[in-house]
This record gives structure tokens, sequence and C-alpha cells, in this order.
């Protein structure tokens, strides 16, 4: 019936506009959900969002060891060149050849934090950190070497 | 004796006719309205905006201005600085006159529309006998100006703001005027004084039953069209018409559209305060005398300015949870709901006001 269905949606209408405004109501009357950062101001007690991505970084344990492999999976993931992942072969006690990381080049001023690399990463050597103040004079200093000097891979780490 | 803006006019209006002839007497009261309304009208642009600013940021979860001043106060006063200092430019191709006249028309109709508002209890610029009808009648012709900007800036985007806000205004003004009808034949008179009286023993909100909230509602979403504010600001729709009609203006002359369209916010909503929430009038219930009395006590300028700010709150919290109407959507709303509600609904109101069924 025409009248019927009229009703219903004057009825609908207005319900949802109803609780467009709640929501936005609730917002507005709730002030500690403001999530704006004064940034500058704030710098000691920033809160950022967990998911927020500022560079990547090689993960180092107390022993100065890390987990990378050399595999050359992140760079192959990457979309836009941003790592080169640098290999040399390491001899093992026994005699044997082992491919190993010589040096980890990130291009910081290439890279989009598309999380590419963290994903394609087999051992999880390297993570996105939340650093975000990059900036410097001189362009060279955003490339970055990301395993630390004298660092080696992790024992049973494949 | 509280204080109170009926015995400063009312002493001030004795001294002039007693210093002066009548005639210089009535220039000078003149005078001084002007400079009170250009004042009111600064006071509001600034306050306003402002508020809209701070409104807008707490709904998106913002903190908003708080930079200039404490918490923010003199960010509207730092922006209209700025603008009054940049040029205004007219375009090479655009009609001149009308391009330069446009801004002021849009003002001056604002202006006319103070003049039988009851801000506090008899204070009041003009307390003419056909109040309402005069408000319906002068928020028109804002139109005007609209569609002069539009035409004259010699742009398209203009000139299609321009079109829809007229579409818009035109079948808006139906439901509007049948939403104020339904409050003046519950009053059966015009004179916004007289609708104010009305409400000594209740507001018509409260008075009037299920129809009169009808009535609100159908009154509070029509002048927001009128006002051209969103959901229903398709004439300047930013994403599609950069600025609608006002794209053109720059400088102090688009600080004009800007102020009009807060001036006319202010003054819808002080209509819509004057009808259905009493105006000046405290909250009054019936026959409950100390209550009433203690009601009193709080300044009428005060109950009116509450309610109009309310009215407003009310409108600025609309555009911020609602997105825009396609054109056809806004045609549809007005032709197929808010009509056929309002014509429906006047007839029940006029139904409760035969029969007395109303407080």
């Amino acid at each position: 019936m025409f009248l019927k269905e009229y009703i219903k949606d004057v009825y609908k209408g207005v319900t949802s506009l109803l609780k467009g405004m709640r929501k936005t109501g609730y917002y507005f009357f709730h002030t500690k959900e403001i999530i704006t950062e004064q940034y500058p101001d704030n710098r000691a007690t920033l809160k950022l969002a967990e998911r927020f991505r500022g560079e990547v970084v090689m993960l180092h344990d107390e022993n100065n060891e890390h987990a990378c492999t050399g595999c050359t999976a992140c760079e192959l993931a990457c979309p836009n060149g941003t790592i080169k992942v640098i290999t040399k072969f390491d001899v093992t006690p026994e005699g044997k050849k082992k491919k190993a990381v010589d040096t980890f080049v990130y291009h910081l001023e290439l890279c989009t934090m598309c999380n590419l690399c963290v994903e394609a990463c087999p051992t999880g050597a390297i993570s996105m950190a939340q650093n975000f103040e990059h900036s410097v004079y001189d362009r060279s200093k955003l490339t970055k070497r990301l395993n630390k000097p004298g660092s080696k891979v992790r024992e049973g780490v494949e | 004796m509280m204080f109170s803006l009926e015995g400063i006019t009312k002493t001030i209006q004795d001294w002039l006719f007693s210093s002066f002839s009548p005639t210089v007497a009535l220039l000078i009261e003149c005078a001084i309205i002007i400079l009170l309304a250009i004042a009111l009208f600064a006071v509001l642009g600034l306050v306003l905006v402002l508020m809209e600013r701070k409104v807008a940021a707490h709904i998106q979860i913002r903190l908003g201005p708080n930079r200039v001043g404490p918490g923010g106060m003199f960010q509207t006063v730092a922006d209209t600085i700025k603008l009054i200092m940049k040029e205004g430019l007219t375009p090479d191709m655009a009609d001149k006159f009308l391009f330069n006249l446009a801004p002021f028309i849009v003002m001056i109709v604002a202006m006319l529309l103070l003049a039988p508002i009851a801000f506090a209890k008899n204070f009041q610029i003009w307390d003419i006998n056909i109040g309402v009808l005069y408000v319906s009648a002068i928020s028109s012709l804002s139109v005007i100006g609209i569609l002069m900007a539009g035409w004259a800036s010699n742009n398209k985007y203009s000139l299609l703001g321009a079109m829809r806000s007229g579409a818009q205004i035109v079948s808006y003004e139906l439901s509007a005027g049948l939403a104020i009808l339904s409050v003046v034949v519950l009053t059966g008179s015009l004179q916004i004084s007289d609708i104010i009286e009305s409400q000594k023993d209740g507001w018509w909100l409260f008075k009037g039953h299920i129809p009169v909230i009808i009535a609100f509602v159908i009154f509070l979403i029509a002048v927001t069209a009128e006002t051209n504010r969103a959901p229903f600001d398709l004439a300047e729709a930013e994403s599609e018409l950069t600025a609608g009609f006002h794209t053109e203006y720059s400088g102090m002359r688009f600080a004009f559209f800007f102020l009009a369209e807060y001036i006319n916010i202010f003054i819808v909503c002080a209509i819509g305060a004057t009808l259905f929430l009493g105006g000046w009038m405290p909250l009054h219930i019936g026959n409950w005398e100390s209550f009433n009395h203690l009601m009193d006590y709080i300044p009428s300028s005060v109950w009116f300015m509450g309610k109009t700010f309310f009215l407003i709150f009310l409108i600025m919290w609309f555009r911020w949870t609602f997105p825009r109407l396609r054109v056809d959507q806004l045609l549809n709303l007005e032709w197929k709901y808010l009509l056929p509600i309002s014509l429906f609904n006047i007839l029940l109101v006029t139904l409760i006001a035969i029969m007395g069924w109303h407080f």
C-alpha cells in the first residue's frame, strides 16, 4: 500500500539521520576522544597510531645479532628499488660456504612505507619503526646501512 | 531592579524626546539603531564563525582554532583583518555594477530582517503588525542578491550555483511558510509581540502537541535549505562548483557574503525561537506560579540568546553530520515529503486551534 510505504520511508529516513547525529553528538560532547596531536609542543608525549610507519629498520638483539640471512626477498618485493642487499659468502666451521648479508642498503628517500619488504621477509629481520623526523640538509644522508657494523646473523636462523 | 534592556531604551528615549524636537530625536534614534545593528553584525559574524569552526572541529574529533588568543578566541578577528587587507578583484568581463552591488543587496536584506525581531522584553526595533509576513517576504529577497552575484560574475560555476540557489529557495519557502503558518493559526496574529505573549503559559512546541513538533522539524529543515547550508549547500558545493555564486569574489566583498550567511542563520534561528520556543519568554509551565516566577529572574535577553544559539548549534550539528543532497534528491525531499506533510500538518493544527485542544 502506498501510504504505508511512504510513512515507512519517512521513518527510515528520520531514524537514519538521528543515528548519524547521535554519533557526531557523542564526539562533540566527549572531548577526550579528540585525536589532534599538537606536534612540536608535545614532542615528548607524542602518541602515534599503532600502524603508523616511519622507516624500515633491522632488528638487532643485545649480542649485535640480527635475523637477516641475505635472501634478498625484500629487495625483490620492493616496488621502487629502495632496498639493495649486498651479500657475501661466510665459511662455516664445517668448511661449507653460506650466503650472508654484507651490507643492507636502504634508500629512505625512495621509500613509500608500503610495508611490502617487511611482509616478504621470511625471518622477520626487518620491521617498520615510527620515527618520522627524517629532515636532513644532504640527501646522501638518507641512504642508510641497516645492519650494524660487526653484526652477524643469529645462530639457527635459516 | 535587575539589569534590563527595556529600562535602558526607555531612559534613552525619554532623554532624547525631552532634549530635542521629536524629528531630531527620531533621527538620532535611527542612527543609534543603525550603529547597534552594524555592531551586532560584526560581533555575530566573529562569534558565529568561531563557533562553527569549534563545533565542526569537535564533531570531527579535532581541536579547531587554538593558536590566536586563549583557546583560539581571536582567530576570526585575525581572519577579518586579513580579509579587509585583501584586494577586492572584479573580473574583466563581469557586469561591474551588478557584481559590486550584489554583496550589499545580500547584506541589506539580512539587515532588514533584523527589524521585527524581539531581542528582549520590549526591546524590538519595529513591532510591525504583520511581523511574520514581513520576515517571510523579505527573506526571499536574498535570492535576488545571490542570482545577481552569480549572473554578474560571468563564470559558469557562479551561474550554476546561483540557479541552484534559486530553485532551492523557491521550493523550500513553501514548507517554511506553512510551518510558520501553523503557529500563526494557533496564535491568531502575525505580530511578533502577540506571538510571544501567547506563549507565556508554555511554548508552542509544548502546547501544540505533535503537529507543532512536526512543524518545528519542517521549519528547521526548510530554513537550513533557505540559508544554503549543508546538507543543502549545493549552491556553493565546493567539490563541484568551487564556491558557487561567490567564486569570483575576494576580500571584503567575499566577507559580506560569508557574513550574510551567518547573519541569516542567526535570523532564521531567532524567528524559530520566537515562534516555537517563546522568544524572550522564560520557560513557563501553565499555572506553576512559583516556578514561573523563579524563571523570570533570568533576564529575557539571556533566554532569547540561549534559545537562538541552541537552534544555531542544531543547524551546525546538521551541517557537520549530513552529506550533501543531489539536486533531484533536494527537490524530491521538498515536493514529495515536506510539502505534503506540512499541508496535512497545517490541517491538523487548524483543527486543534478551532477545537481549542491546545493547552
